[in-house]
């Protein structure tokens, strides 16, 4: 990559305004690391990673409105994790993890357990078991 | 001491062994310290899962660098992990107290000064600690261009976040830095069993080879019956892999090119230095293929699957070619003699 070819798509950057390091060559063929604003290859990956995330969360945010599913799954996807991350970040068992999306499960869930997703998740007990307004992200 | 000077780097481990070895009266660019780990590597791992889909690593995986390169230097490193999350932090405290710079492995999710869009949970980050000021600690983070602030609650959940790659808490810090590198055998070994790695890896995932399994598989994922919404992910997928994940570009690529460059730089060598050329044209199909499968992810372009294979299948040509230049340097009489 030529050092004037390196992307400074600074506008759909998901850098949040910071700029990354890469390595280019100049024009007589040196390689040096240039900064680099954002790519558009790059922020549409990241940000299609994100709206995924998002998308997830929704569809749980209405199950569990309706009361097919418990804030857990919510807030699961809103820390942007998927089951087999939750189970290694609170160290239940996937199978169990699933089992406490069960609203009348999850509700009856001593406060030990429910402390381990807690921290898991960085939120306090209170936070975890009420189910978040709509599309809030308190991070 | 002298006063710690931050660096930016492009990829998280490297930029830390860079950083603090240069800090140590050992300077040492990223590259260099990438390659003389013998870093670069492909690897497509269908067992192991991220969001449902396979892992895919263009580098050896997390604490290589640190290991390999501080063997290959005479460098040795201190390093703890702990059970109790105080101590863990006390232990910090002790350590910056002295004045010593500290390495660590945290989580990406928790450090809130990363951008929420970069936000991801990846336990093996790596990062310095050189000073704390009231209740924030001073962090060098290599991909930043500055250094940055952390408060003492937040670095801890990010030290001691559980699951996949946990880091327990581990600091590390340089116990015994050697005031000098000999290139002319390092390069070499570090190239020897890099060669080794790319181009005689012993299953069809890993290597060279593994970049074809990668692209037969893209053509495979595209005929299955969820195609539909799951190309489109999988595409993504691998971009992120590839470009975000701290690679430097084209998936460590123009690193390990420039870590060539600046050996043939110091060995005055022409073979090496055209092989940094000949990596440099592959980061460039690397690149092109990222940037066309974002397209196709997106639905902004209609490339088949098959031309995107291709570039793949290209990808893994242009690399199979530079490592047989560079084993071709390895029988050579420029290096004989100065083998490790």
């Amino acid at each position: 990559m030529q050092r004037r070819e390196v992307p400074q798509d600074a506008e759909r950057s998901t850098y949040g305004g910071h700029r990354k390091l890469v390595y280019a060559v100049d024009d007589a063929g040196h390689y040096t690391g240039v900064q680099s604003q954002g790519w558009e290859a790059e922020s549409e990956a990241t940000r299609l990673a994100i709206e995924e995330f998002e998308t997830l969360r929704d569809e749980a945010w209405l199950r569990a409105h309706n009361g097919l599913t418990s804030p857990l799954e919510v807030h699961m996807y809103d820390r942007r994790m998927d089951v087999p991350l939750l189970a290694g970040a609170s160290g239940i068992w996937r199978w169990r993890v699933r089992r406490h999306f069960d609203p009348s499960r999850f509700a009856r869930l001593p406060r030990r357990i429910l402390q381990r997703y807690a921290e898991a998740l960085g939120l306090d007990v209170a936070t975890l078991t009420r189910l978040p307004a709509r599309r809030s992200r308190d991070l | 001491m002298s006063e710690f000077c931050h660096r930016q780097a492009a990829h998280c481990e490297s930029g830390v062994v860079s950083a603090m070895l240069s800090h140590h009266g050992l300077p040492i660019s990223e590259p260099m310290a990438f390659g003389l780990a013998s870093a670069l590597s492909f690897a497509y791992l269908p067992f192991v899962k991220i969001g449902g889909m396979p892992l895919i690593a263009y580098r050896m995986p997390p604490r290589w660098i640190i290991r390999k390169a501080s063997k290959r230097l005479g460098v040795r490193f201190a390093s703890k992990t702990f059970r109790n999350q105080k101590r863990g932090m006390a232990a910090l405290d002790r350590l910056l107290d002295e004045g010593r710079v500290v390495g660590l492995q945290t989580s990406v999710f928790w450090l809130p000064y990363f951008p929420d869009e970069m936000r991801f949970h990846f336990n093996a980050h790596n990062l310095l600690v050189y000073g704390r000021e009231g209740d924030d600690y001073l962090i060098s983070d290599p991909v930043f261009e500055a250094p940055v602030r952390c408060p003492a609650a937040d670095l801890q959940r990010a030290r001691f976040a559980k699951g996949a790659l946990a880091a327990k808490g581990l600091l590390y810090y340089p116990v015994h830095v050697p005031q000098e590198i000999d290139y002319a055998s390092k390069v070499p070994a570090a190239i020897r069993l890099n060669e080794k790695i790319m181009a005689h890896a012993p299953f069809r995932v890993l290597g060279v080879r593994g970049i074809r399994y990668l692209a037969d598989n893209l053509i495979r994922t595209s005929r299955r019956r969820d195609a539909r919404k799951r190309l489109p992910l999988y595409l993504a997928h691998i971009v992120r892999m590839q470009e975000e994940i701290g690679t430097g570009g084209a998936g460590f690529r123009f690193l390990y090119a420039s870590f060539l460059q600046e050996s043939a730089e110091k060995l005055d060598s022409q073979a090496l230095a055209d092989a940094a050329t000949a990596l440099t044209a592959a980061g460039d199909r690397w690149r092109e293929f990222a940037l066309a499968a974002a397209r196709v992810s997106r639905k902004r372009s209609d490339m088949n699957i098959e031309t995107l294979a291709d570039l793949l299948r290209d990808c893994s040509a242009r690399e199979a070619e530079v490592w047989a230049q560079l084993r071709q340097w390895l029988h050579s009489d420029e290096v004989k003699g100065n083998a490790d």
